[in-house]
């Protein structure tokens, strides 16, 4: 494939002014599917997770997940939308082999949550509002895999698998309005929109929205207007992009690519394009034959949704405090820089740090432990930071053994890996495993006079004046006390020995 | 033991309870029937010979262990609408795209059959997935009306009702979209219910047009409809638009009308469904049935319901819309057939062959009505307005309701018509549903009862009796006490008169 | 009047995935023309003080509760596949592409 002729980014900025609007799905962390009981869970052994209604046999019938609903409704709130007094499901009508029905049961125009916005903190701290035109209710497709052929992929292939586990999990389609005036930064502003809606689904425990698992999808719509015009350009529509560094990259590539094109005259094709993830590229998909007409009309099976006013006052009460803010609150209250500010939402241990915290830990151990230590080893142990068989308060605790003494750093991290390993709590460990720290200078003062004893020419050194030289002493007792000595104590005692 | 053949399920159910027949024998006797006469009517597309037997015996089993039985219609043969699905029998719809298709679940009918004990002989012939007056449209041959095999036993559920009137089942089960059950019910001289909306549940049955598909007993006296109204009827979880309310009180209404009085009751008489377009012996019945309510003490109101006229313009759109979605599933890809999989073609060109080749033209005329119909520049025009005429039948509807209990017409504008005769004209076909229409754009409760032979082809016609949602009992008296006078006045019931086959 | 022309019918047929024969193209413009002319009238009443009824009786609010239901084994949901290959339903390839 060639590859498209882009302009260069300050050309495109001094020529045009891009208008963007972006569609999340996210799929919803239920128990169970949203239009039956079928359990919603991601993988497992192909149509196993499936029932009549979700494979869309003849004569099944949906019910509505109420768990949806209110997961909906929370979200709707959660990016400042009206919730519907009464709303219908729809049926879009189109074939897909990997949609049972060959209609999605989605909402047409009575969405359960519309007009409301999000504010999304860029990177300098400044904050953004990105329109929110609707959240609506929807459920997600099968999958298909297609064998044969060079790439394994829908083309060239011979024919195709398919596997509905997938079929029916609920999903919230995030529609914004069209996002204008964010000049160059709107690629940053696109991936901050996506980071935050991602850090707010995780605040309201409503999805994993993982990504790379595509619990989370971004469809990007990016058009161009020459500089001082009002109506806006033809859009392209770039498919599934599945991180939060594509979606910068791919409305980036789109800017540039869009420009050259009418720079050069040309026009742009509405059409869907998908993302290469190889070289952040966007590649025309297939043209369609005739423009889509999806046929909605009020899903018959399905009665009317009308969510009472307490139910939804109920339910703002339990919105957690917006992510932006948050971010300001906790960097303030915990006078982080931005890099450690990011480090800390990036790993996901925000609330594990402040749990920690609120446990009588020190803000800069709580946030190392976590953001280091644990780090690595919940990927080392492939698990979210949040799995692991480690409690905040047992964090806390260790770090209060550390201050105290009682614990080197280096077995402070034997005692969380036991932990971790499910060998009991940080004093149990300790007590089993015999692993207090040795300061009780007789026992000390024994291994040190051992140590000294051994190395003769060491201790000539050290009297000699190269105080540095008593490193190869007080190794020599730590290896002897097996890491159990308070090594400050013992560099002292050394010390004293040797005056 | 032509004898048990002839009996009313209550009184199958009576003396099998009693130990004085045992279910077996019933069943058996059933069966013979069907093998002795199902070839001239083919009322049947799968006879479950050995499913229905074990019912039996596990029926008979329990009368001698001196349990109660499960239900007072256990041991009784049913024929069951292929058009809901049966866990390990086959299921058609009487079409060619579910040729030998096995669901892996009961319908919820199915299911409260099951647990109630009636005895399933089988699955019954029907228009393609219920789309048609005359069960022509099965994919499998029509079935032939009991009382002149030449004529069509009504539809979509021709084999249900024909399977009553040649007494090959007591008791059947239906589908009711825009008269399925009435309109067969009338042309064969049997007892057809469409219950409130809502009432027994849709999961399992195939959906044709989803907000106007209902199922429903059918039989050959209004107490047996009721006796098997209130086994299939009540809510169910798997249904969102199953209505969480207690059945209404069917068996005792019919109990009541069979008393004979039906004093303070007030019948309203539609103006619009009479007249021009009718058969004249159709009408002389349904004015003597209209006598008959009289003198039994009902009061008889004429109640004109104006848009009434709109329901079969309203169902034409509706249903072709509805059934455009629901029938988009059978793509070649899960189920069903699946032709011209060569390996070269694709997908989507298996999908279009496989749907060319197992649907039949009147299901294609629907699908691509109902396609148009809900097209972007059409859906004002055609869907919209249809759903907004609704609204003025609810209202028709709620109007009369305020001056009277029930409202009747015939059920049908004329008696069986010859088979092959409407074939290839798709409108004079619709007509059939004219009457029955309404109640089912409303969500309403409708009956039809025969009201004897009409006088000018000695063919039968029924009498619709229509009542409020929820108000099922009403319609249930009406029939009952209008059924035993009828019988009474001619000293034989109407099924009486059918000639042997 | 004529509402549908063939190319119209043929259109419908290709949107509803029919491949309909020449022949059936010609009945079907003919009857669709007769049944579209007669279901027309309904705007005569359906003005635009009338709201539009999509159910038949008045619920809302029916909702499940959150919990697994047992469904099908992988057997049974392919019990009635016409191909099948891993676990999978086996279709031929396909050409479009995703919504």
């Amino acid at each position: 494939m060639t590859a498209a002729t882009l302009l260069p980014y300050d050309e495109v900025l001094a020529r045009f002014d891009p208008v963007l609007g972006l569609e999340v799905h996210v799929e919803l962390n239920t128990k169970t599917k949203m239009f039956c009981g079928c359990v919603n869970e991601f993988g497992g052994e192909p149509n196993t997770h499936v029932c009549p209604t979700c494979l869309g046999l003849p004569g099944s019938l949906p019910v509505v997940n109420g768990k949806g609903v209110e997961s909906a409704i929370r979200i709707g709130l959660a990016l400042n939308c009206q919730i519907a007094e009464w709303c219908r499901f729809a049926r879009k009508n189109y074939f897909y082999p990997d949609m049972p029905k060959n209609f999605q049961t989605s909402q047409y125009d009575e969405p359960i949550a519309f007009d409301g916005y999000l504010d999304v903190m860029l990177d300098d701290g400044e904050v953004f509002r990105v329109g929110i035109e609707r959240a609506h209710m929807e459920e997600d497709t099968g999958k298909s895999l297609h064998v044969g052929g060079a790439t394994g992929r829908i083309h060239g292939a011979e024919h195709s698998l398919l596997d509905y586990n997938r079929a029916g999990v609920p999903l919230i389609e995030i529609v914004t309005k069209p996002i204008e005036g964010a000049g160059e930064r709107a690629p940053e502003v696109a991936r901050a929109y996506v980071t935050a809606l991602r850090e707010l689904m995780l605040a309201l425990g409503v999805s994993d929205v993982r990504m790379d698992q595509g619990s989370m999808r971004c469809d990007a719509n990016v058009s161009l207007r020459p500089k001082g015009q009002q109506e806006f350009g033809t859009r392209t529509e770039t498919k599934n992009v599945n991180s939060l560094r594509s979606v910068e990259r791919a409305v980036r590539y789109e800017m540039q690519r869009q420009a050259a094109v009418l720079a050069d005259g040309g026009t742009i094709v509405q059409e869907t394009r998908h993302f290469q993830e190889a070289d952040g590229s966007t590649s025309p998909g297939r043209p369609k034959e005739t423009s889509e007409d999806y046929r909605y009309f009020p899903e018959p099976d399905l009665v009317p949704i009308a969510p009472s006013r307490e139910w939804v006052e109920e339910l703002r009460k339990t919105l957690p405090e917006p992510p932006w803010k948050r971010r300001k609150r906790i960097q303030e209250e915990w006078q982080l820089t931005d890099e450690e500010l990011r480090d800390l939402f990036n790993t996901g241990a925000v609330d594990l740090v402040a749990a920690t915290v609120d446990a009588g830990a020190p803000v800069a151990e709580a946030r190392s432990w976590w953001v280091q230590f644990l780090t690595q080893q919940a990927n080392a142990r492939e698990v979210e930071l949040a799995e692991l068989a480690i409690t905040p308060k047992q964090v806390a605790r260790v770090i209060e053994l550390i201050a105290e003494g009682k614990l080197t750093n280096k077995l402070a991290r034997q005692v969380v890996e036991a932990v971790l390993d499910g060998e009991g709590g940080p004093d149990e460990v300790i007590e089993a495993r015999g692993l207090q720290v040795v300061s009780d200078d007789s026992a000390l003062l024994a291994a040190v006079d051992e140590a000294l004893a051994a190395q003769p020419d060491v201790v000539e050194k050290i009297r000699g004046g190269k105080v540095q030289a008593a490193g190869a002493i007080v190794g020599a007792v730590m290896k002897a006390t097996r890491g159990q000595a308070d090594a400050k104590r013992v560099r002292e005692l050394v010390l004293e020995r040797c005056k | 033991m032509t004898d048990v053949i002839r009996m009313t399920a209550a009184e199958v159910a009576a003396k099998i309870h009693a130990g004085e027949l045992s279910a077996v024998e019933v069943t058996q006797a059933h069966l013979d029937r069907i093998a002795k006469v199902d070839d001239q009517i083919k009322a049947f597309l799968h006879v479950d010979a050995e499913g229905a037997l074990e019912t039996a015996r596990k029926v008979d089993a329990d009368i001698a262990a001196g349990k109660a039985p499960a239900s007072p219609l256990a041991g009784v043969p049913l024929a069951l609408k292929d058009v809901l699905t049966t866990e390990g029998v086959p299921t058609t719809c009487g079409s060619k795209t579910l040729e030998g298709w096995i669901p892996p679940y009961d319908s919820t009918v199915r299911r409260r059959l099951r647990e109630a004990d009636v005895v399933v002989l089988g699955k019954t012939n029907m228009d393609e997935f219920a789309m048609g007056s005359s069960t022509e449209n099965s994919a499998f041959g029509p079935t032939h009306n009991p009382w002149d095999t030449t004529r069509v036993p009504g539809g979509s559920g021709g084999g249900s009702s024909a399977s009553l009137a040649a007494f090959e089942a007591p008791l059947a089960i239906g589908t009711d979209t825009g008269g399925s059950i009435r309109q067969p019910a009338a042309v064969t001289g049997t007892v057809g219910v469409k219950p409130t909306y809502g009432s027994v549940s849709r999961y399992g049955l195939v959906a044709f047009s989803s907000s106007l598909d209902q199922a429903g007993p059918c039989a050959r006296t209004v107490l047996d409809a009721a006796l098997l109204h209130e086994i299939i009827a009540g809510h169910d979880p798997l249904d969102s638009t199953s209505i969480n309310q207690p059945v209404p009180p069917v068996v005792e209404a019919a109990k009541q009308g069979m008393s004979g009085d039906l004093s303070g009751v007030r019948v309203g008489v539609v103006t619009e469904f009479q007249g021009e377009g009718y058969q004249p012996g159709v009408l002389r019945s349904f004015e003597a049935a209209v006598q008959q309510l009289r003198d039994l003490g009902a009061e008889i109101v004429e109640v004109s319901c104006p848009n009434f006229r709109y329901a079969l313009p309203a169902y034409y759109l509706i249903n072709p819309s509805e059934c455009s979605s629901n029938l988009a599933r059978f793509d070649a890809m899960r189920y069903g057939l699946r032709v011209g999989d060569d390996g070269t073609r694709s997908a989507e060109e298996v999908m279009s062959l496989s749907r060319e080749a197992g649907f039949g033209a009147e299901v294609k005329r629907r699908i691509m009505i109902g396609t148009y119909a809900l097209s972007a520049g059409y859906y004002d025009a055609y869907y919209g307005s249809a759903q907004k005429v609704r609204t003025l039948i609810i209202r028709d509807f709620e109007a009369a309701y305020q001056q009277v209990d029930v409202l009747v017409s015939p059920t049908t504008p004329t008696t069986a018509f010859k088979i092959g005769e409407r074939i290839d004209d798709p409108m004079a076909m619709y007509v059939a549903d004219l009457c029955t229409i309404p109640a089912n754009l409303a969500g309403n409760a409708a009956l039809s009862v025969p009201s004897g032979l009409s006088d000018d082809d000695g063919l039968p016609v029924g009498l619709q009796v229509m009542a409020p949602a929820l108000a099922d009992d009403r319609m249930y008296r009406v029939a009952a006490a209008y059924e035993q006078a009828r019988d009474a006045a001619a000293g034989r019931t109407v099924l009486d008169q059918i000639p042997e086959l | 009047m004529s509402t549908i022309s063939r190319d119209e019918v043929a259109h419908l047929a290709k949107l509803a995935r029919l491949a309909v024969t020449e022949d059936e193209l010609d009945l079907f413009a003919g009857q669709l023309d007769v049944i579209l002319d007669a279901v027309a009238k309904v705007s005569e009443v359906a003005t635009d003080d009338v709201p539009p009824t999509s159910h038949a009786v008045p619920l809302t609010n029916v909702f499940r509760e959150d919990e697994v239901r047992p469904g099908l084994t992988q057997e049974q949901a392919l019990s009635g596949a016409p191909a099948a290959e891993e676990g999978r339903f086996r279709v031929p390839r396909i050409l479009g592409e995703e919504q």
